[in-house]
């Protein structure tokens, strides 16, 4: 596990921009934690990264101390994405081994997670062999429960998702939207990929977006709250199609809460921003890596060294201590 | 202007007139619109190309996606729907009616086209 090149990605380029622009945004405080002071703790997480968010200001910690002694009453689970199981271009021609690293990297980890959150492109053709390809591997990982959401590549069946909703979507609603709870926080799990419109990004739809602020309606203000979804809820590069045309109003419904984590792949790399309470993230892909915005003529599977492959994939590890209202995001590569 | 020369007899002259006249013809019937036959679209890069091509009633049109990601052609009226092509697949549909076809990628609604049958 080398959580440092993350780090050093981290300064690099676009995720500092956003960064750089929403820290602003969201510090309204002068608590003195300015761009550069920022960063600076991002660099020094030697170990990992990591970052929490407290009352709208970013924190930023050693991952082993803050975890030791609150472990008992932890929530750790880990994010997976983008497995595209069947891809076999240039990029990565062995998407099972890369997939079997981050599940054997995931049963090393400490403390276990308690359960896997997987934000679609499960498979890259919705192929049913490519579905079985996963389940099987991920019966490996020492976490039995994985919770689900589809990418645009898991709808690709004549039936327009049929296949995904009869092995995935038991106790989901509409295109495979569901919402539970665990140690005191909420999940919700969305979808951005169905009924896309001509020229349009993701998109989540009235009948969804209803369902959401049902959902949310009876919890308390201060109930940490995780949602996840495959394209990103916030807009990274609208020019690609990294963003969802309605998520302001899904993110209007949580702006009650203290506490808001955002989770999405798509873009095979990490992004992060934070905006007044809540904290977006994208995780990184278990089978190839995308070019930064506008750094490539297009978002296609991006080539590099075999060398270098492992080092731009990887896992999202999250936890949460109960009390502190506060989720750790901690990224790391495969290698 | 066109000077023919008898050299071996009518007969081969009978042909080159032939010949020129059904060229002519074709190159006559080619100048309303912008590309006939069978055009291409290639998809390169989350890209049709060219976006806009404009044919002739009965035109069957390909579209060949050249990208390592898998991409579909679907017009918005619903006229046609391709399936899901992978690298180096192709759809071929054929434009019964004049009119104008706007079409998208149903996995990257951001990539769209424009089909101009006259």
């Amino acid at each position: 596990m080398n959580s440092k090149q993350n780090s050093a990605r981290m300064v690099d380029g676009h995720d500092t921009d956003f960064l750089h622009e929403d820290l602003h945004h969201s510090n309204p405080l002068n608590d003195g934690v300015d761009r550069r002071g920022f960063l600076k703790c991002m660099a020094w997480a030697g170990t990992g990264l990591v970052w929490t968010m407290s009352g709208g200001i970013p924190v930023s910690q050693a991952f082993a101390g803050s975890m030791g002694k609150h472990a008992k009453d932890a929530l750790t689970f880990v994010q997976i994405s983008d497995s595209h199981m069947g891809f076999n271009k240039p990029a990565n021609t062995d998407v099972i081994g890369t997939l079997k690293t981050a599940i054997d990297q995931i049963n090393g980890l400490t403390p276990q997670p308690e359960f896997l959150l997987h934000t679609g492109d499960i498979s890259h053709l919705s192929k049913p062999e490519e579905f079985d390809n996963v389940d099987q591997i991920l019966k490996s990982a020492n976490a039995k429960e994985v919770f689900y959401v589809p990418g645009e590549h898991d709808l690709l069946d004549d039936a327009n998702g049929k296949s995904y909703l009869d092995r995935y979507g038991k106790n989901t609603q509409g295109a495979g939207w569901y919402s539970f709870d665990k140690k005191g926080v909420h999940f919700i799990g969305l979808v951005n990929v169905v009924s896309l419109k001509a020229g349009g990004l993701g998109s989540l739809g009235q009948e969804q977006l209803a369902w959401m602020s049902d959902d949310i309606a009876h919890l308390k203000h201060s109930t940490p709250v995780v949602v996840f979804a495959h394209i990103p809820l916030w807009s990274v590069y609208p020019e690609w199609g990294w963003g969802t045309d309605d998520s302001a109003q899904a993110l209007g419904y949580l702006k009650k809460f203290g506490s808001v984590t955002v989770l999405n792949g798509h873009i095979h790399q990490i992004m992060q921003k934070v905006e007044g309470r809540v904290t977006f993230h994208t995780a990184r892909s278990t089978a190839f890596p995308q070019p930064e915005p506008g750094k490539a003529p297009s978002p296609g599977p991006m080539k590099v060294p075999t060398d270098q492959l492992k080092s731009l994939l990887g896992i999202t590890d999250v936890n949460y201590v109960r009390g502190k209202h506060d989720l750790a995001v901690v990224d790391s590569t495969l290698v | 202007m066109i000077r023919l020369v008898c050299i071996r007899g009518c007969a081969l002259l009978t042909i080159s007139l032939a010949l020129i006249g059904g060229l002519s013809a074709a190159l006559y019937a080619q100048q309303p619109v912008a590309s006939q036959g069978t055009p291409e679209v290639k998809i390169d890069n989350f890209s049709y190309g060219p976006a806009t091509i404009t044919v002739a009633v009965g035109t069957t049109v390909t579209w060949t996606n050249r990208d390592d990601i898998p991409h579909t052609v679907v017009s918005t009226d619903g006229a046609f729907k391709s399936k899901v092509m992978d690298t180096d697949e192709k759809f071929f549909y054929t434009f019964a009616k004049p009119g104008t076809y706007s079409y998208f990628c149903s996995i990257h609604p951001k990539m769209t086209g424009q089909i101009v049958v006259k």
